[in-house]
């Protein structure tokens, strides 16, 4: 199959390419950008005339609920809502049931992804058995079964030395470990930010320190054990400044942080609507622009949907009674471009921290477009506009922005050549 | 159409409900007025007998059968009845008598207070319009209205009578 | 899962009348005043002979309780029957829910009862809002008490003791003392005090009991009796929990009494016409000595008067509410 994408805006934020030009797609990868090689002849061609072409999206974490809560997921589903957002990579969180701490598990997920083939999925392994961060889970074999790194969500280890012990057996073998920086203790039975809104709603708080205290105590270790790390989902300015710290002082960690707290804040909560009822928590307005700083400036390399979707009725209760976290990698592209809309953030810069800023986090071979690359790619127009929930394909639609107009419309994803997705919808231009 | 001035009714009024009384030998009669208008009525009574008592005041807001449908009145007062009604005369005093079920309402509250000896009911106005078996012992006027005209009694000094003609939807 | 209509309150008619009552957040001051003198007007009622009106016969007030509460259940209950309607109060104890029924189909399954009005206390803050949002928003919903977040009836109540007693907010000082932070009490009382127009509302109890954020409601914050009761007109102490002192949030009954109890001593520091207020139960010689409690500046017993009159209030206020909003919908539905 070789495809001819023709006259598209061509922006690889890794090689900073950013220009105008034809890219040819032949046997799944990438054959020529510009020229086209000799001899080919397109089977297809695709009109990118306005649009702009860009490596397919990397989302870090996209919870896929398979297997164990296929009521709220499945991995068909939720790739397919991946790839209509834009993505195509992602990597899933531990948190199935079984929890993803055996290779069983892993290849049952590889398989069933492969089955669907929307996507490319990269499993991040369980880094205790079960979750309960208490005993290491077997991760060279996990690693062997095809997991990329290994988390413990947001379960903290049971105490400190066993926390570091699973960080040392992590570096022995050059293995990547995804931290989640939330103390338990300060934590516990928290829903909210701990501020002025948790307060006016009588919501108990989870403060900052709750973030801050975890985190300092897993750069020390981390810093000991020289294990590869990536910090997941902050919440806090002030988090986000200790990464700064830790990368200036030549500590070579990364972080992610969901889309949906560079746009959301505590004030959200105000009529208790449980569809903002995420862990950790939104934050305050100072946080949200302590996180946008740290986005803008590569502090914080990666945005990801942390996509979680849910059935409706685990979202039927009073606010403290229902199940946290946002669906969103339906339209991951258009709320990213929100950004971009608002002046926060270039278009290179906002597509860095979707493609090759996560893939170089984790060290995943996807995110760039290089001629001899697997030809993952992103087609949309940032001119014309998506109204979210008016196509969706998560199985969960717990999803606040749902109604809204955002900016940015995918019109084609390209998995390895293939046309994975290809909008239906006429142009809202 | 000519509604009548109310200071004019009042002494023949008067006068009425105290041969009513002496009539039925309703002895230390109590007054009370129904709230806004009856106890505009009710003080005009008082003033023209030349009596100086304590008046009661009902508001009936709790006891109206329209609650459905009309929802509560918005600026409810307390009801005052500074005087025992168990074993008491009543004179229950109100502007405007038109369905009669202000005066069933007030009936109800009244009860509740304690068993009266006698309840004598005195209308500035009677629209004969009656949807209940009520009928005013002592009465001001009778008038019959068109459906779409409302009358209101506007107080407490000079009492006057207003018309209006309910807009036509 | 609809985010609340921004055109109008979750607890307002098209007409601005309370159709449920949930949070005294957002209710202007004319809501408040006219809660306020209807019931004046029901507390007149309590005196007759017949202590009855017919206002809701027919109509039927369910309560139900996810959280035990003698004292709220049985002012609700009173209230309720004091306007004639009919009341069943259900317990729904943990366990219950635990048997798999949610919340969602308790409510859905008394709603199908013909219940006109739920009153309802629950552990976690918001649920008062959920229901009326999710779950029967054409039953009128009162909140007695929610986590927490707010519990408006008792907030209404302390205020009409301090109308009573006080004749208004204008020129008023008034000292919230104790654990602030898990009051859904305190948190009614500054946001009605705040909305009434009281100018000097103060908060006074150790760091570990204030919520973050306190200032935000436009209170001043004291960490000491002395400076905090001094020359306030309204003293309303809070229950403290034995819990409080487990959760490391104090060290022992005996330091808090020693440092924010009202002893009569304290209570000098207050204007001498001060009035002292708790919602009850009182912990005698743990928030409030006994001689206060009892003595000549308490008017705990009235509130609890106060309490059965403002329920009245707003369960009726609310019904109408609901009534009018039924009208109105009917006319849209005529006219289209």
């Amino acid at each position: 199959m070789r495809i001819h994408i023709l006259g598209g805006r061509l922006i690889d934020p890794a090689s900073g390419l950013d220009q105008r030009a034809d890219l040819y797609i032949d046997n799944g990868r990438i054959a020529a950008i510009a020229n086209a090689p000799a001899g080919f002849a397109a089977d297809e061609t695709l009109d990118a005339r306005g649009l702009v072409v860009a490596p397919g999206l990397v989302d870090l974490s996209v919870s896929l609920r398979e297997p164990g809560y296929s009521r709220k997921g499945t991995i068909a589903s939720e790739t397919l809502a991946a790839v209509a957002g834009g993505v195509t990579s992602l990597c899933c969180p531990p948190e199935t049931n079984p929890v993803l701490d055996t290779p069983a598990v892993a290849e049952l997920i590889l398989d069933r992804a492969r089955e669907s083939a929307r996507t490319k999925v990269f499993p991040i392994g369980a880094l205790s058995k079960e979750l309960a961060g208490e005993q290491l889970a077997e991760l060279v074999t996990l690693r062997d079964a095809g997991c990329v790194a290994f988390g413990n969500g947001l379960v903290e280890f049971s105490d400190t030395r066993s926390l570091r012990r699973a960080l040392e057996y992590a570096a022995t073998f050059d293995l990547c470990v995804v931290l989640h920086s939330q103390d338990r203790d300060l934590a516990v039975g928290g829903l909210a930010h701990e501020g002025a809104t948790a307060s006016f709603l009588g919501l108990a708080g989870i403060p900052e320190s709750a973030e801050t205290v975890a985190l300092a105590r897993q750069l020390l270790l981390v810093e000991e054990a020289g294990v590869r790390a990536h910090f997941s989902q902050l919440s806090s300015a002030r988090g986000a400044q200790m990464i700064a710290e830790a990368q200036a002082r030549g500590l070579p960690v990364t972080a992610d942080v969901a889309m949906y707290q560079l746009i959301l804040t505590d004030e959200a909560l105000r009529d208790f609507s449980s569809l903002y009822h995420v862990q950790p928590p939104l934050r305050t307005q100072a946080d949200r622009d302590g996180l946008r700083e740290a986005v803008k400036s590569g502090v914080i390399s990666a945005i990801a949907s942390h996509h979680q979707p849910h059935e409706a009725d685990a979202k039927q209760a009073p606010f403290g009674e229902t199940e946290p976290g946002i669906s969103s990698v339906d339209i991951l592209l258009p709320l990213a471009m929100t950004l971009v809309r608002d002046g926060l953030l270039d278009l290179p810069t906002l597509l860095a921290r979707l493609s090759c800023g996560p893939a170089a986090a984790l060290r995943l071979p996807v995110g760039q477009l290089a001629v001899g690359a697997p030809a993952d790619l992103l087609l949309f127009d940032p001119e014309a506009s998506t109204l979210a929930g008016e196509n969706w394909f998560s199985k969960g639609r717990n999803c606040p922005f749902i109604g809204q107009q955002l900016p940015g419309l995918v019109h084609y994803t390209l998995l390895d050549g293939r046309i994975g997705y290809r909008a239906h919808h006429g142009s809202h231009r | 159409m000519m509604l009548p001035n109310p200071e004019q009714l009042l002494p023949e009024m008067a006068t009425t409900l105290t041969r009513h009384l002496s009539a039925h030998a309703l002895k230390d009669a109590r007054f009370i007025g129904i709230r806004t208008g009856g106890v505009w009525v009710a003080q005009a009574l008082l003033a023209e007998l030349e009596r100086d008592e304590p008046l009661g005041m009902l508001d009936v807001s709790f006891y109206r059968d329209d609650f459905t449908q009309k929802g509560l009145h918005p600026q409810v007062q307390p009801s005052a009845l500074p005087f025992e009604v168990e074993g008491q005369h009543l004179v229950l005093i109100d502007d405007v008598l038109m369905s009669g079920r202000t005066i069933r309402a007030a009936m109800n509250e009244l009860f509740d207070y304690g068993r009266p000896a006698s309840v004598t009911l005195v209308c500035l106005l009677d629209l004969d319009s009656r949807e209940l078996p009520i009928r005013p012992d002592v009465v001001g006027a009778t008038l019959s209205l068109k459906p779409d005209e409302r009358v209101k009694l506007l107080g407490p000094t000079p009492l006057t009578l207003e018309l209006n003609t309910l807009a036509s939807q | 899962m609809s985010p609340t209509d921004a055109k109008r309150p979750l607890q307002l008619n098209d007409n601005g009348q309370l159709r449920h009552f949930l949070s005294l957040d957002g209710l202007p001051r004319e809501l408040l005043d006219e809660i306020l003198d209807t019931a004046d007007s029901f507390l007149e009622v309590g005196a007759r002979a017949v202590k009855k009106v017919p206002l809701l016969r027919g109509k039927t007030v369910c309560n139900v309780f996810f959280e035990n509460s003698t004292r709220t259940r049985t002012t609700f209950e009173l209230a309720a029957q004091r306007l004639s309607a009919d009341v069943i109060t259900l317990n729904v104890s943990t366990s219950s829910t635990s048997k798999g029924e949610t919340l969602f189909d308790t409510l859905r399954n008394l709603e199908a009862m013909a219940a006109d009005m739920f009153v309802v206390r629950h552990a976690e803050s918001g649920a008062a809002h959920f229901i009326a949002e999710h779950v029967c928003p054409d039953v009128a919903v009162i909140n007695g008490g929610d986590g927490r977040h707010a519990h408006p009836t008792q907030g209404m109540l302390d205020m009409l003791t301090i109308r009573r007693h006080k004749g208004s907010f204008e020129n008023l000082s008034v000292a919230i003392v104790g654990d602030i932070l898990h009051s859904r009490v305190a948190r009614s009382d500054m946001l009605a005090l705040k909305t009434l127009g009281c100018p000097d509302i103060r908060v006074i109890g150790p760091q570990t009991l204030l919520p973050a954020g306190l200032e935000q409601y436009g209170v001043r914050v004291f960490h000491d009796m002395q400076e905090g009761l001094a020359g306030v007109d309204v003293i309303i102490m809070l229950r403290l929990q034995r819990e409080r002192m487990q959760s490391g949030l104090l060290p022992s009954q005996g330091e808090f009494y020693r440092l924010y109890g009202l002893t009569s001593q304290r209570l000098a520091l207050a204007s001498p016409t001060a009035i002292v207020m708790h919602p009850g139960p009182i912990n005698r010689g743990v928030e409030i000595e006994s001689a206060v409690a009892d003595g000549s500046h308490s008017v705990i017993l009235n509130q609890v008067t106060y309490g059965i009159a403002i329920r009245m209030a707003v369960l009726s206020m609310a019904m109408s509410g609901q009534a009018t909003q039924r009208q109105l919908n009917q006319d849209v539905e005529e006219q289209n």
